[in-house]
């Protein structure tokens, strides 16, 4: 027997039943997109055409067609990088972190993020992979395979082997965790199939579902996984960013070589993760009609977590410019007074502006219950995130310790290029699992529909 | 009559109606085959008596087979095989090892788990599932009665039992 609270209000609306779930969500696999669909496909399915030619181009004569210079040797592309990886932390963070504190509200909302968590995960990977210029190499630079290319081995001090590994690692085991919760629904969408006379689908989606059934003790195993794979991705999402940040944080170069970077990074992870959450389930709500299951209650509670993020990153940038004054040291003192005040200063105050200022608008009620108030406000921080890592790579390395090799970065079409390739990509395989695939969990939203008195019968 | 061919199945509208019909079936003598539902109901494995799962034990064993591979891989390939001096540290230091032990402890344990699961769970792509009713991924429960296996009551009785215990609807199931 369950006993429901009268307190709260319930997570699922308009009074829907067992049943309305698979229907509500099936019939968007079911039935032909809707003409907004199109229109978004085709414009991203453009920009991933044209960012191929780019990154084509950029196989083809080498990186030296970015703008880097010997001054500036990352730039854009490691920023992109950082950029992806960070909005890749909030799907793993809402299913896993949310699970094991048995916040129900993650239950509309997983499926999408996890999704979108591994769509930014493919495109963060493909900048480190495009920056070895000769890629088809990578496997012997980054991988412990015995090579005749220098060192016998891979050089396991190194930061960035680390990053291989935890993004691998990441991007693998949030992959297993959002196909075993898809599962059952494929189950849910065959079965429909058969009854409609569909037999191709119940076919494809059959052996997409393993040839699920849903028995109790295979349910109970199926708990058991989901309970241990959240534990286990519990402590690897918030590896992942910190070991992103010792990319910088082992390094000497002053502005990168900062003890706190590993929970600054993680923090401002998963602010930008929720931020392109919110972005992308606002549309997908509207477009495939989801408000009674996607409600103004889980913006509101992913627009506090967004005021929590958001403050802790604020303390991170302040706290920072404090030690860079209180540690003495002339190297990093200048390292940060070049950030406010030198000539990427335009670049210091929109992150500013855009991570600092505009997310404790979120304390009005008012605001953080307003759909269009959330949408505008989510891309904002996420050109605030942008520039976040853009200040910390490019003004940390623009001005190096001999005056006469400071430099200013210019990005040329071919790092705009890659990173539009980025954007078509993420949008074109998101729009394709919102086309193939139940965006939302069924199974779990109809364990919590009915949260009605009537439930409870004895 | 053969086991595993011929079953009555009661088909249950709500969860808490199910977890108390599956006791009222289990007191009336009655063995069942097994209950599919759309979610998982909680207390469903108390109610039918199912032990706990051993998964987590098999997820421990993969994990420490992934932290000692990845510990014998690196202090082997950079203390032994080709050791390098690099930034001055030992050869074989154990701190920078942590991370990519960790990763592959996580790796391996989650892999090996999920795998566990698919194979005792008899889950692959290639297998059409026997259907008791197809409406048990929808929003219906679906209880099955093996006759074979309770032969001692006839057809009537356990399609009665079932009824009382709140089935909404009871269909025979034959399988070749």
């Amino acid at each position: 027997m369950q006993v429901f609270s009268s307190v709260r209000d319930p997570l699922v609306t308009g009074g829907k039943t067992v049943g309305d779930v698979s229907h509500d969500i099936s019939r968007h696999v079911e039935n032909k997109p809707p003409r907004s669909w199109w229109l978004a496909f085709a414009i991203s399915l453009v920009v991933l055409c044209y960012g191929l030619y780019c990154v084509c181009t950029v196989l083809w004569n080498g990186i030296g067609v970015w703008g880097l210079n010997k001054t500036v040797g990352w730039a854009w592309d490691i920023t992109n990088f950082v950029w992806w990886v960070g909005i890749g932390h909030a799907g793993t963070l809402i299913s896993a972190i949310l699970l094991l504190f048995r916040q129900k509200w993650r239950m509309s909302i997983n499926r999408a993020a996890e999704a979108m968590t591994i769509f930014a995960v493919i495109c963060a990977a493909t900048f480190p992979l495009i920056h070895m210029g000769r890629l088809w190499l990578g496997f012997y630079w980054a991988l412990p395979l015995p090579n005749a290319f220098g060192s016998l081995w891979a050089n396991f001090n190194s930061p960035l082997l680390w990053d291989v590994f935890a993004i691998s690692t990441y991007f693998t085991v949030s992959l297993v965790f959002w196909y075993i919760g898809l599962i059952p629904d494929f189950a849910t969408i065959r079965d429909r199939a058969v009854a409609q006379g569909s037999m191709v689908r119940a076919q494809i989606y059959n052996a997409m579902s393993f040839g699920w059934q849903g028995g109790a003790k295979t349910w109970m195993r199926y708990e058991a996984v989901a309970l241990i794979l959240a534990g286990l991705s519990t402590p690897l999402v918030l590896s992942v960013h910190t070991i992103v940040s010792m990319d910088f944080a082992t390094s000497v170069i002053p502005g990168w070589h900062t003890t706190i970077f590993p929970p600054y990074f993680v923090a401002g992870a998963i602010f930008s993760g929720f931020a392109m959450v919110l972005t992308l389930l606002l549309i997908t709500r509207v477009v495939f009609k989801l408000e009674d299951y996607i409600t103004i209650y889980h913006i509101e509670l992913m627009n506090i977590i967004i005021i929590v993020t958001g403050s802790v990153v604020g303390i991170a940038y302040i706290t920072e410019l404090f030690i860079s004054w209180y540690s003495g040291v002339e190297y990093e003192g200048y390292a940060f007074y070049n950030r406010v005040q030198g000539p990427y200063a335009w670049s210091y105050w929109s992150m500013m502006t855009c991570n600092v200022i505009s997310p404790q608008l979120f304390w009005i009620k008012k605001i953080r219950t307003s759909i269009v108030a959330t949408f505008v406000l989510s891309i904002v921080v996420n050109i605030g995130m942008w520039f976040e890592r853009f200040v910390i790579i490019v003004t940390s390395l623009h001005r190096d310790y001999v005056p006469s090799s400071w430099t200013y970065f210019h990005p040329t079409m071919y790092d705009i290029g890659e990173y539009l390739f980025t954007f078509g990509l993420f949008f074109t395989a998101f729009l394709l699992f919102a086309k193939f695939f139940p965006v939302i969990n069924m199974a779990e939203v109809k364990s919590i529909v009915k949260t009605d008195s009537e439930k409870v019968s004895h | 009559m053969n086991a595993d061919k011929n079953f009555l199945v009661g088909v249950f509208n709500d969860e808490v109606v199910l977890l108390d019909g599956i006791q009222k079936v289990r007191t009336s003598g009655l063995k069942i085959h097994e209950v599919f539902s759309p979610f998982p109901v909680h207390g469903i494995d108390d109610a039918l008596g199912l032990k706990r799962s051993r998964l987590p034990r098999a997820a421990f064993l993969f994990g420490l087979t992934g932290t000692t591979l990845a510990l014998t891989m690196q202090i082997w390939m950079l203390g032994y095989d080709w050791p390098m001096i690099i930034g001055g540290k030992n050869f074989a230091s154990l701190p920078p090892f942590i991370p990519v032990t960790f990763e592959l402890t996580v790796l391996l344990s989650a892999l090996g788990m999920v795998a566990t699961f698919m194979i005792v769970s008899d889950l692959k792509p290639y297998k059409w599932p026997r259907q008791f009713d197809i409406r048990s991924t929808d929003d219906k429960h679906v209880m099955a009665i093996d006759l074979a296996l309770n032969s001692g009551k006839s057809k009537d009785e356990i399609a009665r039992i079932l009824r009382d215990a709140g089935a909404s609807e009871v269909n025979e199931k034959n399988f070749e």
